[in-house]
């Protein structure tokens, strides 16, 4: 298993790993932002808590469809469904590669990116545990969804649309939690609530991503 | 060790293709499974594997046993010959590289790029992987395509090495492989009959 987490590790940082995608996707859309919204800095402060959540989850969904649609197109799927490692532990894995290549990366830099959206200085705190906390739940949604639409070809349009619903309890606590730091209020209510998504996820989603994954390799 | 197949019928898309196949397979030969395209080598070979559930009967042998080859080599071409063998070696536990790489003559491209690799290189990489997994079952479909003669003869050595191991094969092919010692079984007389499966959507219909 630990092998299965180092090569795709290997495979998303060589060349068309697709590592940095979802880093790049972040910072136009943050630096952009600005520019859009205008340079009204008390203005700024206030959504910058929502854009930077915004921003991280749909650079995460850019990535998803590449989880599974490499192994699929090579055969590698295959040859791991028959191997000695569980898929269920084959998609556990999957998903923590995914965040260790795509959520972590968008967590460290989102203090330096709420530099540019003028983020309250009281706000970097909750924003980041927030993001450290929630990310987890969108790689392992979405790897639920690449699961799904696996041997789909050009299936990331549906994934999308299977994977979005399920992002906005992420979304909504996950903003919630930054919002209310930034603004200096009490945040553990929204906190819990993104922990025990995060949590309910990472437990259940696995089996449903591996039942749906053997479905689809018949 | 053996690979008992009784009574299996399977399908493909939904349409029974392959009916009543039965055979045994026992340790120390190959079963060698021909048929003209599209009869269901591959889907008979995939239900073998476990990757797809039966329509009906069958399928024995010991848990944790099988490897399977499909058309696909399933090789990761950023990785090095050698990464993508080592790979498959820790995901089954073995330290068998050397020796695939020995059965395969692949020493000489074991730095480069599998990306880089021609076609029958990219077989014999994927070959190489039955080798390093070391287990006593092994499924093939298609093995040889895009092998020259040489590399044919050294499918059949690994082969035969395989089974003087103990090991057992089952090996879909049109092609000959050189294992002349090996039974043949041709698929062609359990053509299902049925046509169609009763299918839950026709009552809306």
């Amino acid at each position: 298993m630990i092998s299965l987490l180092t090569r795709d590790m290997r495979l998303a940082v060589r060349a068309g790993g697709g590592f940095g995608l979802g880093l790049a996707f972040f910072l136009i859309v943050v630096v952009l932002v600005p520019f859009g919204v205008g340079p009204q800095s008390g203005l700024l402060a206030r959504i910058a808590p929502g854009i930077l959540w915004l921003g991280a989850l749909l650079a995460c969904l850019l990535s998803l469809d590449r989880i599974f649609a490499l192994d699929w197109e090579d055969g590698s799927l295959d040859l791991l469904a028959t191997s000695p490692v569980p898929l269920e532990g084959l998609v556990s894995m999957k998903a923590l590669a995914h965040w260790l290549t795509t959520g972590l990366p968008l967590v460290l830099v989102t203090p330096v990116l709420g530099v540019l959206l003028n983020l309250p200085a009281a706000g970097y705190g909750p924003l980041v545990l927030s993001l450290l906390l929630g990310t987890p739940a969108l790689s392992v949604i979405g790897t639920f969804g690449a699961a799904l639409t696996v041997g789909i070809k050009r299936g990331g349009l549906l994934l999308s649309l299977l994977v979005l619903p399920l992002y906005v309890p992420t979304l909504i606590f996950g903003a919630e939690v930054a919002r209310r730091g930034a603004e200096g209020l009490a945040y553990t209510a929204p906190l819990a609530m993104l922990a025990g998504i995060t949590c309910g996820a990472i437990a259940l989603l696995p089996f449903a991503s591996a039942a749906v994954l053997r479905i689809n390799l018949r | 060790m053996e690979l008992t197949v009784s009574d299996l019928a399977v399908a493909r898309g939904g349409v029974p293709v392959l009916e009543g196949v039965s055979f045994v397979v026992a340790s120390k030969e190959a079963l060698i499974l021909r048929g003209p395209n599209g009869i269901g080598k591959t889907t008979l070979l995939r239900t073998v594997a476990g990757l797809q559930p039966a329509l009906a009967g069958d399928v024995s042998m010991p848990s944790e046993a099988m490897a399977y080859a499909g058309h696909a080599d399933g090789i990761k071409s950023v990785l090095s010959l050698r990464e993508n063998l080592e790979f498959w070696a820790s995901v089954f536990g073995t330290d068998r590289v050397g020796a695939a790489l020995d059965a395969f003559d692949l020493h000489a491209l074991a730095a480069r790029p599998a990306g880089a690799l021609s076609a029958g290189q990219k077989r014999r990489l994927g070959l190489a992987r039955m080798v390093v997994t070391g287990r006593p079952v092994w499924v093939m479909d298609e093995p040889t395509v895009s092998l020259d003669v040489d590399a044919v003869t050294m499918f059949a050595d690994a082969v035969r090495a395989h089974l003087a191991g103990g090991g057992l094969a089952l090996i879909a092919t049109h092609i000959d492989l050189g294992l002349s010692e090996a039974r043949a079984l041709d698929v062609g007389p359990f053509r299902a009959k049925a046509p169609m499966l009763d299918d839950f959507d026709g009552a809306f219909l």
